[in-house]
């Protein structure tokens, strides 16, 4: 594969639409002439029986059409992405405002009028809202996870009379967070006259979309087609979330014969959907005064809310990214997903590894300051090795190379982390005389992520590559464009593979009668599974169109081998006939008289991953990917308020397909991470309705918050190999560069301690609002004052 | 409610528009009009992704009722490429990398227009929190932020 396109800082695709208000989003779609919009009709309680549903003053306003319920559907009422536990029209509801029928009507302003003329008889009974008194109660979706390794109880239990390891146990939690993608949920189901239903729909996921709509229609799949275009944002929640819309708005087309829109408004998205998953952590932890840690025991609950959805394998990947960068040795890890009735808590963005990662973070932090040492000196001694016995993580996975180490010195040194270190400290030092508020701190940590959907079967991904006449190609896939730049990328993946400049390429939107059966769009996965099957498709094509380029650039007196043959920049040619060249426009339209096949399929599935489960050994990932950041905080001691004054990220993205695409995202992945451990705090009330309902209660990060000085760069000389063209996957991995901001924070508050004192621990909430920073003070200085 | 006939100027040209009088300018604009390039991102005027320019200023189209335009201009993400020239800010914004999923940009662009129609030389502090009522969750703003530095350096 040549690199003309792959490696070029190619605008995303799309991007001239945007600015001038072109591009189409499902809701931007003219809907066709009769067409149906749907309203939920919503519960008031977190948990209640439905009783009768009179929806008769409903039907009779003019202008709607239908009121939907359980009674009308034809085939199962569930819409479970894994374990079938989400009834579409519940008997018993399960979070508050769940919706128990859907009103059709002519349009939004009727539907909604009308949904709040539908009487049900609700029968509420107590809800179970809180983690720890759903586990008191043995309130769980799941059977525990183990992974293990070595002798925890040993060392844990032989602790206490060894001077040479301090041991902490303690609880942390982490926070919710709301995907907050900036286009809501939207699902137009047409009925076409043969009797198939195309569903436009915003989903990650368009094949288990389609899955569902044919299961709660009671019908094949081949009579379902799912069309995503692109997404304003997705982060994982919809990943799985857009099924239940895509399956009403099919329901609403398939009984009534007309198009139906379904729409989230901003408050039903966020009243409705799932978030990342709030988690518990019960760890206890040892360290050697050599600053090495010895040993951690660790308990690790999530809130799944009310039904499973992905929850079981973002726990596993919590598991298996708790010692985020950190060489364990005795190492136990046990993980179980809560019920609790609110919304189901769902894929987003890190699935997990920012919980477990935020815990490991946590515990090396108490563990350094319990023993007298430096956190920041702890994190790097206890960087994972390359390889042996000190570079394998607890569930037997070699790291693979010392790119943790290359990256930790090189950010140190282009950080200036210890001079900045020493400043901030001066700076401090003299605060409380130049009667000064605010204090400042400096962190810096690793990111260690691993790359594959940790269940081994999805990691498979489809495509189908036509060559036309003219040399024009148009590409199809299984993944989905959110935003992530997949279409940018897999464009010069292509136009690569086939030797042909990036403007002969045309992405395709992806639909589920094209490339059938795919994976979602998750897991940071897009490029390195799509694009393995394009580089397939590619690589067949340019099999079938060698043997003619050759006989094209066949000269008198010259034979051209097919194998000789290369193609590059639009043109073909052969080392054998120098000067030569044909257009590859030449070539198709000779193959096409030749009746060669210009249309080809390819397929990839990532090679040598496993995992078992039950033992808790593998080698769930194909590699991992790396980074570090710097981040410099000031704190205010009277208001809270925080502010990142500078953040210095260096980030593994392999050999970069698209820097502009790379950069992009773990520029925005790190300000989602630390809306997620800073301002973003969703907040569900006594009565389990959620009271951070919108952008005016719940604060993602603006323009205004994220750091002016912004030194990003990405690792240099790192192709990785066996990955398409040597890069690594970069959507999620970025997002926990943040977890420096919540350190940073920390350093910050320790900074409040009384002149000459250090403090023993210091706790942070996650998030690390104004109102928790303020705690976090208060109980520094009055532990320093020995209160 | 009897429905009733809005004139203004949209995009530069003369628009009639009859509406319920309680639909927001965001309504009439894409379900009346079909200018589907302003967006509802929360529909209560915190996420600015329905910004257009009403008389030149920005306002949240989703606060604004549609009769409050009778007789005044408005101008919408469609209305500021002019011949198929992109105007520089959008220009820049491509070029920069100032987007990723899209669905932000429409309002983003035009508050930046707005932006340097009154303050062609802005600090970035200036330029940052005039984007400030625009909220993006993908690309968290510096790309975004250097397109208006050099969309400003361009328009100069």
């Amino acid at each position: 594969m040549s690199r003309n396109e792959v490696g070029r800082a190619l605008r995303p695709d799309g991007a001239t639409l945007h600015v001038t208000g072109r591009s189409r989003f499902v809701g931007d779609l003219p809907l066709p002439a009769r067409a149906l919009v749907a309203w939920p009709v919503q519960s008031p309680h977190a948990r209640a029986k439905v009783g009768a549903i009179d929806a008769s003053a409903a039907r009779a306003l003019p202008g709607v059409a239908m009121v939907l319920t359980g009674a009308d559907v034809p085939g199962q009422n569930d819409t479970g992405p894994v374990r079938h536990d989400e009834p579409l029209f519940p008997v018993e509801v399960r979070h508050h405002g769940q919706a128990v029928a859907w009103v059709l009507a002519d349009d939004a302003p009727t539907a909604r009028r009308a949904a709040s003329l539908v009487g049900v008889a609700w029968e509420p009974c107590a809800p179970m809202l809180d983690l720890d008194a759903a586990i008191a109660a043995g309130s769980f979706h799941t059977e525990p996870q183990w992974i293990s390794r070595g002798d925890v109880e040993g060392v844990l239990a032989g602790a206490a009379p060894d001077r040479e390891l301090v041991v902490v146990e303690g609880a942390f939690r982490t926070g919710a967070q709301d995907h907050f993608a900036l286009e809501t949920h939207a699902s137009l189901a047409v009925p076409e006259s043969d009797g198939r239903l195309v569903i436009h729909s915003s989903t990650q996921h368009p094949a288990e979309t389609q899955s569902v709509v044919a299961r709660v229609l009671g019908i094949d799949l081949n009579q379902v087609v799912v069309q995503c275009s692109r997404m304003g944002g997705g982060f994982g929640g919809k990943e799985s979330q857009a099924n239940a819309w895509a399956a009403v708005a099919a329901l609403g087309a398939a009984l009534t014969g007309r198009a139906t829109f379904v729409r989230l408004d901003r408050d039903r998205h966020m009243g409705m959907t799932g978030k990342r998953h709030p988690f518990l952590a019960r760890y206890r932890a040892a360290i050697g005064r050599d600053g090495k840690v010895r040993a951690l025991d660790l308990e690790l609950y999530s809130d799944g809310g009310w039904s499973l959805d992905l929850s079981d394998a973002v726990m596993g990947r919590a598991m298996l990214h708790a010692d985020n960068a950190y060489r364990i040795p005795s190492m136990r890890v046990r993980g179980q997903v809560v019920r609790t009735d609110r919304t189901s808590q769902t894929a987003f963005r890190g699935f997990g590894g920012p919980q477990g990662m935020a815990v490991a973070e946590e515990v090396i932090d108490r563990l350094a300051r319990a023993a007298g040492l430096d956190p920041h000196e702890v994190r790097s001694r206890n960087l994972y090795a390359a390889a042996g016995e000190a570079g394998t993580t607890h569930y037997g996975q070699e790291v693979g190379d010392d790119r943790l180490r290359t990256i930790w010195e090189s950010l140190e040194r282009s950080s200036s982390f210890a001079t900045r270190r020493a400043e901030a400290r001066a700076w401090n030092a003299t605060a409380e005389a130049s009667r000064r508020r605010r204090r400042r701190g400096i962190a810096m940590t690793p990111v260690k992520f691993g790359i594959s959907f940790t269940t081994t079967f999805l990691n498979q991904a489809g495509a189908l590559v036509n060559v036309l006449v003219d040399g024009s190609v148009q590409v199809h896939h299984g993944g989905t464009e959110m935003g992530q730049g997949l279409q940018a990328k897999l464009s010069q993946v292509a136009a690569d593979c086939l030797g042909v400049p990036v403007r002969s390429i045309r992405m395709m939107p992806t639909r589920t009668d094209v490339v059938p059966n795919a994976s979602a769009t998750a897991a940071s996965s897009g490029t390195d599974l799509n694009g393995g099957a394009i580089r397939d498709a590619c690589a067949t094509l340019r099999d079938r169109l060698a043997p003619v380029a050759a006989s094209l650039l066949s000269g008198t007196g010259t034979v051209v081998d097919p194998a000789e043959v290369t193609f590059a920049a639009g043109e073909a040619f052969a080392a054998s006939r120098p000067g030569a060249t044909v257009a590859f426009a030449e070539v198709a339209r000779a193959a096409h008289r030749e009746r060669i096949g210009l249309s080809a399929t390819g397929f990839y599935r990532t090679p040598g991953i496993w995992f078992d489960r039950g033992a808790g050994r593998g080698r769930p990932f194909a590699y991992f990917a790396c980074g570090a950041a710097v981040t410099e905080v000031e704190v205010d001691g009277f208001t809270g308020e925080m502010t990142v004054l500078r953040v210095d990220i260096l980030h593994d993205a392999g050999a970069s397909i698209n820097p502009l695409v790379d950069v992009g995202q773990v520029e925005g992945g790190f300000v989602q991470g630390m809306g997620w451990v800073s301002s973003e705090e969703v907040v569900w009330g006594s009565d389990g309705r959620i009271l951070t309902h919108a952008p005016s209660t719940y604060k993602i990060p603006a323009a205004t918050d994220v750091p002016a000085a912004w030194h990003v760069a990405l690792l240099p000389r790192a192709a990785q190999a066996g990955v398409i063209a040597g890069s690594k996957a970069v959507g999620e991995p970025p997002l926990m560069l943040a977890l420096s901001v919540r350190e940073a924070i920390r350093e910050a508050v320790a900074a409040f301690a009384p002149a000459g004192t250090s403090p023993s621990r210091v706790d942070l909430r996650l998030p690390a609002t104004g109102e928790a920073i303020l705690d976090a003070i208060d109980a520094t200085r009055a532990a320093g004052e020995g209160g | 409610m009897p429905r009733m006939i809005v004139n203004a100027r949209i995009n530069g040209e003369e628009h009639e528009l009859f509406t319920d009088p309680h639909r927001t300018l965001l309504e009439a604009l894409r379900d009346t009009i079909g200018l589907t390039g302003t967006k509802e991102g929360c529909g209560t005027g915190d996420c600015g992704a329905c910004t257009v320019l009403l008389d030149g200023s920005p306002v949240n189209a989703c606060l604004v009722l549609a009769p409050e335009v009778e007789g005044k201009e408005v101008i919408t993400i469609e209305g500021i490429a002019t011949d198929n020239t992109l105007h520089p800010v959008q220009e820049a914004f491509v070029n920069e990398g100032g987007l990723q999923c899209g669905i932000c940009t429409p309002g983003m662009v035009l508050s930046a227009v707005a932006l340097l129609d009154r303050n062609p030389t802005p600090t970035e502090t200036e330029i940052r929190y005039a984007i400030a009522g625009n909220l993006c969750r993908c690309t968290g703003y510096d790309k975004i932020v250097r397109a208006i530095e050099v969309a400003a350096e361009a328009s100069r």
